[in-house]
């Protein structure tokens, strides 16, 4: 039975991991290279690290860091941040990534989209949004789509672009609530499951997770396929083995590897 | 020497820094020579089936992948095990290299399963009996099409309502449908068998 992911994300400044609530107040957590590993060999199902200065400082993405990780772990890795053109997918993709992650980038040129499945497959592309509450009219759904770090509200309706982004060719759709962003409170499960409604593509929840709980309760009460997390393991607090146990406990297909004797 | 046969269908850095991890140093080559000379293939693939099995006539690889399979330890993955059958039904339906008898088809769009399969799923052991390493295991997966049951399946894995070769042996043909270079250390053990017990 296929089962529900759970993906450490690792957002990198200057070449370390770190973690700021809302993209503020940044701590340095570690080196990159080495929180992977451990991640991978605490049973995380995938990693995703953002490279979350490269689009302010106007530069491409740190492709000597993509290489590392690609050598040290064995399970497949999404990168994002940084990414302008097809070009810079192909280097990240040759570099050893399994995925790309565009956001802002997509919002101002969806075609990015199409592209860049075209030249890789549709399950190299993954489309990372960052959907807040909204009163918009606009936004008949009652979430909008922000870009830039939460910085700049675009109008759009947080469901009619994830269906616009799938049509295109987005293989995979993570949904990082603002709302719930740092606060460690749990998934923002609303708009999670209207997105994992409307479109056929895997749908990532993100944001909010604070404790093991948090997840088998998004893969229960949403349709989505896999969930992020970070502080919550990155501060040493929890596991990612916590985490899974209580997944398996609620009754939700994981993946935790049988020890041999 | 290991070749890894390089036909323009995916990236295969991640299938070299596997074997690179095992201390088993790989080349990556689109040559027939190398394939000739080589002691053990690895045939990766992802993509699609049409462009690959034309990259593979372009190439002029059909003739030596194929004497290759029946003559050296061959291992295909992904994609590269698909387009060892006899026939896909991806784009339109494209002959194949019919190296292992079997059809390769679509995943059905009822049930509200997502298409592609993209995750970790678990492998067993094969009605037929025919038993290999590495059952019981989670691998990686990301396709949307199978290769149908058939004599020569070895692991078998569910999704979207349809049980499939996950694992197929053939003579010296192993080749399965999930990607061992991503799968951990599941597939790291996987690859280090295959090598060693050839």
């Amino acid at each position: 039975m296929l089962t529900k992911r759970v993906i450490p994300c690792l957002d990198v400044r200057k070449g370390r991991v770190t973690k700021g609530v809302k993209f503020q107040n940044n701590v340095d957590l570690g080196d990159p290279v080495e929180m992977a590993l451990a991640y991978s060999d605490g049973g995380a199902d995938e990693l995703v690290f953002y490279d979350i200065t490269a689009s302010a400082e106007h530069r491409p993405i740190d492709i000597g860091m993509v290489e590392a990780v690609a050598k040290a772990i064995r399970i497949p890795f999404a990168v994002g941040g940084g990414i302008s053109c097809v070009a810079d997918m192909e280097r990240v993709i040759l570099a050893g990534a399994e995925k790309v992650s565009v956001n802002s980038l997509a919002v101002r040129n969806p075609g990015i989209i199409a592209e860049g499945a075209k030249a890789f497959g549709a399950q190299c592309i993954v489309l990372g949004m960052d959907p807040v509450k909204s009163g918009n009219p606009a936004c008949p759904s009652g979430y909008e789509i922000t870009t830039r770090g939460f910085r700049d509200f675009t109008g759009m309706d947080a469901v009619e672009w994830a269906k616009m982004a799938a049509d295109l060719g987005a293989g995979e759709i993570v949904v990082n609530s603002v709302d719930a962003d740092g606060t460690r409170a749990g998934f923002e499960k609303q708009i999670t499951r209207m997105i994992a409604e409307a479109v056929g593509v895997p749908v990532v929840a993100s944001g909010g997770a604070g404790k093991p709980e948090h997840f088998p309760e998004v893969f229960k009460e949403t349709n989505c396929d896999a969930a992020i997390v970070a502080g919550m393991i990155h501060s040493g607090e929890y596991s990612i083995s916590q985490i899974k146990e209580a997944m398996l406990a609620a009754g939700v297909s994981v993946r935790i590897r049988r020890t041999r004797t | 020497m290991t070749a890894i046969v390089d036909y323009g269908a995916g990236n295969l850095t991640s299938v070299r820094l596997a074997f690179a991890a095992l201390g088993h140093e790989a080349r990556v080559t689109s040559s027939v020579n190398d394939i000739e000379e080589a002691d053990r293939i690895v045939f990766p693939g992802v993509g699609a089936a049409k462009s690959a099995m034309e990259n593979l006539v372009r190439l002029g690889l059909v003739d030596a992948l194929k004497k290759a399979a029946g003559e050296k330890p061959f291992l295909g993955i992904c994609l590269g095990m698909q387009i060892l059958f006899d026939r896909t039904e991806e784009d339109g339906g494209v002959d194949c290299l019919g190296l292992v008898p079997g059809r390769v088809r679509r995943f059905p769009a009822a049930g509200g399963c997502k298409i592609p399969q993209i995750g970790w799923n678990d492998v067993h052991e094969a009605a037929s009996g025919n038993r290999v390493p590495g059952l019981g295991e989670y691998y990686y997966f990301v396709h949307s099409y199978y290769a149908e049951k058939g004599p020569y399946t070895a692991g078998v894995t569910e999704y979207a309502s349809v049980e499939f070769t996950s694992i197929v042996q053939k003579g010296g043909i192993f080749a399965c449908q999930f990607h061992p270079e991503k799968s951990g250390a599941a597939g790291l053990e996987l690859l280090k068998g295959w090598l060693e017990r050839c």
